[in-house]
């Protein structure tokens, strides 16, 4: 009797000597998709929580668990980070969704902050960026550069960030070049070197001489560069080991303010549950240096168009535009909504003249 | 729709090479299973090896030696598990699982500077008349050595374990340990040699994938291969031809799949996208009809004293 009281006291103890220390400090957890090494999304993420790291030196602890499989193994992280003390968790994958907001209704004191989904709680935030503005660049660039009219891309998974991405590359490659074709190899992966390096090379034995790619892996890079005449983009990180050539640019991920800024904000008890959606402009999206082997009027060309894209001035989804069954989308002029029907957050369909189908 | 983009030619030439790493962990994982050793570590030595294999070859500038390096880094962690299993006598699927997650983290930490690093090329086969043919050159003839590699230890294993004296011992231990140490035969030593066979299989499988098929160090980029092998076995029946079978049935449907998207065909790409796992599963199934089953000792510990 007396030990197992004396053990609960004990217990208690600890258990307010760390409830004690956790005040001091702010918990900051991270749940990545891959491996932090991968130089691509989960990379820039990390670089994001090193960012939090250093605004706020000791004042703050963070914690990351990666390759974590999108699914019922992430809620377990969760609720790992949850129990160990977190009091934000970012949760940086698209299949993450359900299960934060399930873990959020748990751990209701918690703070979590999902990238890339749309589904909003109390205490649930959803951030995202823009990267469609960075894939106009992109498509600008690939329909002056191809040769062979002939475009490829690699996609992951058929989700809204995705579509919108292919449907913003091929509205920009097709301006400025009627004749290009697009062919989209979906991967179901984020992450594979060996299958994105497969696709990298099933498209280019099949003529495309550009590869744009959605998955995070700088493998279809490597084989753009074995085949020699390939031009490629940086997807999520710069990428720039592979520049000049063929990676001619990139967009790159910035999360660094964003995860420094709502930290503060859980510090400061001032966090309250947004929905943020920043591009170009506010820095979330950056276009990585354009190499020199990109004629310098295109490349001209390309800066002006991030530019407009960054002052507001010009946005990547302006009408006419027509869905891919002939129905009218957006009139001349308009602009497409964020939200709502046929909205970008839940764009479902692709755009007139992609010759292929979404898989359901 | 436009199947005419594809070339046959050039599909099978990369179905080869994608199917490689898998061919080549498989048989090493087939040799220890069938002396009754289950080493579910197949992922963790490959990655190993692929880091391996990768950082010796940017360092010599020799992609043959990076190779060696790969297969005995691989034959040495897989020496970790049989001290586990053989000596201390720990469960072997927990062993094998341990084995992965250590491979995992401990490529994770050497490959840490080897992240965007360009690894040297490994020079084709290029025979002046017969890799100039056409068809039979670009599929037959010009591949990287590795490749021919993976083909010929099938055949030596497929021999060695139906004609050779050490495979039937190999095989009697897995099928019966104690028959075969009453017998005279030492259980552990041949049990500990197949699992250091079966770790440098998995090595240079994994250098294949970091120096050929992709070519590059990412972490994680096995990204599951060695689980396939080892179903693959299991599939195959723990036979050697069959492994291969299975082996190039995925890669190749695998590539195929790709290229079909690629090509836009009208079949749904969530069909195509699991192609490679069931058809691969329903060949080998259907094959395995006969009635060729496990080693009897398969995962069975074994103490001279029992």
């Amino acid at each position: 009797m007396k030990l197992t009281k004396l053990l609960t006291s004990a217990a208690v103890a600890l258990g307010l000597a760390t409830t004690a220390m956790a005040a001091d400090k702010t918990k900051v957890g991270f749940v990545y998709v891959g491996p932090v090494g991968d130089g691509g999304w989960t990379y820039e993420h990390d670089q994001g929580r090193k960012a939090v790291v250093e605004a706020f030196g000791d004042k703050v602890e963070t914690v990351y668990v990666e390759s974590v499989p999108e699914g019922p193994d992430a809620e377990r992280v969760m609720t790992q980070m949850a129990l160990d003390g977190a009091d934000l968790i970012f949760t940086t994958s698209f299949g993450y969704m359900d299960q934060t907001i399930n873990v959020a209704k748990k751990f209701p004191k918690v703070k979590f902050e999902h990238a890339t989904g749309y589904k909003q709680a109390e205490n649930v935030s959803v951030y995202s960026a823009r990267f469609y503005e960075g894939r106009a660049v992109q498509g600008h660039i690939a329909g002056k550069m191809t040769k062979t009219n002939t475009i490829g891309y690699i996609a992951s998974f058929p989700i809204p960030e995705v579509i919108r991405g292919i449907n913003s590359a091929y509205l920009h490659a097709k301006k400025v070049n009627p004749d290009v074709q697009f062919k989209i190899v979906w991967a179901y992966t984020w992450f594979d070197p060996a299958k994105e390096a497969d696709a990298a090379k099933a498209l280019i034995e099949q003529g495309a001489d550009v590869i744009l790619q959605h998955t995070d892996s700088t493998a279809p890079q490597a084989a753009a560069q074995a085949a020699g005449n390939v031009v490629t983009f940086g997807q999520a990180s710069d990428m720039g080991e592979y520049a000049p050539f063929p990676r001619v640019s990139s967009i790159i991920d910035d999360w660094g303010p964003y995860y420094v800024a709502r930290t503060k904000a859980v510090m400061d008890g001032t966090w309250a549950s947004v929905s943020t959606w920043d591009g170009i402009g506010a820095g979330m999206v950056g276009i990585g240096e354009i190499s020199d082997a990109v004629p310098a009027d295109v490349k001209a060309e390309a800066e002006a168009l991030r530019d407009a894209l960054a002052s507001g001035e010009y946005h990547a989804f302006t009408g006419p535009i027509n869905k891919q069954d002939g129905s009218a989308w957006l009139a001349a002029g308009e602009t497409a909504a964020d939200f709502g029907d046929d909205g970008l957050a839940g764009m479902n369909f692709y755009v007139e003249g992609l010759d292929a189908e979404i898989p359901n | 729709m436009d199947l005419s983009a594809i070339n046959p030619v050039l599909l099978i030439a990369s179905l080869m090479v994608a199917a490689t790493p898998l061919l080549l962990a498989a048989i090493g994982e087939l040799v220890v299973e069938r002396a009754g050793v289950l080493n579910l570590g197949v992922e963790g030595m490959m990655i190993v090896g692929a880091i391996a294999g990768f950082a010796i070859s940017v360092e010599t500038t020799s992609p043959f030696l990076g190779v060696i390096a790969a297969a005995l880094c691989g034959a040495l962690l897989s020496l970790l598990f049989a001290f586990l299993t053989q000596f201390a006598l720990a469960n072997q699927v927990a062993s094998g699982l341990a084995l992965t997650l250590f491979g995992l983290g401990l490529s994770a930490l050497m490959g840490q500077s080897y992240v965007g690093v360009r690894p040297p090329a490994m020079a084709r086969l290029d025979i002046p008349v017969l890799s100039d043919l056409p068809v039979v050159g670009p599929i037959l003839f010009s591949h990287d050595p590795i490749l021919y590699f993976g083909l010929g230890l099938t055949a030596a294993v497929w021999a060695w374990l139906k004609y050779a004296r050490g495979g039937l011992v190999l095989r009697a231990v897995g099928e019966n340990h104690d028959a075969a140490h009453a017998l005279g035969y030492n259980v552990v030593r041949v049990r500990v040699l197949a699992i250091m066979f079966g770790g440098a299989c998995a090595g240079i499988g994994g250098a294949y994938i970091s120096l050929i098929r992709v070519p590059q160090w990412t972490e994680g980029m096995t990204a599951g291969i060695g689980w396939i092998a080892l179903a693959l076995v299991v599939f195959a029946s723990w036979k050697p031809w069959r492994a291969l079978l299975g082996a190039y049935l995925f890669g190749g449907i695998n590539v195929l799949q790709l290229n079909l998207q690629a090509a836009g065909v009208a079949i749904p790409v969530e069909y195509l996208a699991m192609s490679p796992y069931l058809i691969t599963i329903l060949v080998l199934v259907i094959m395995s009809a006969d009635k060729s089953g496990a080693p009897a000792s398969l995962g069975r510990a074994f103490h001279a004293s029992h």
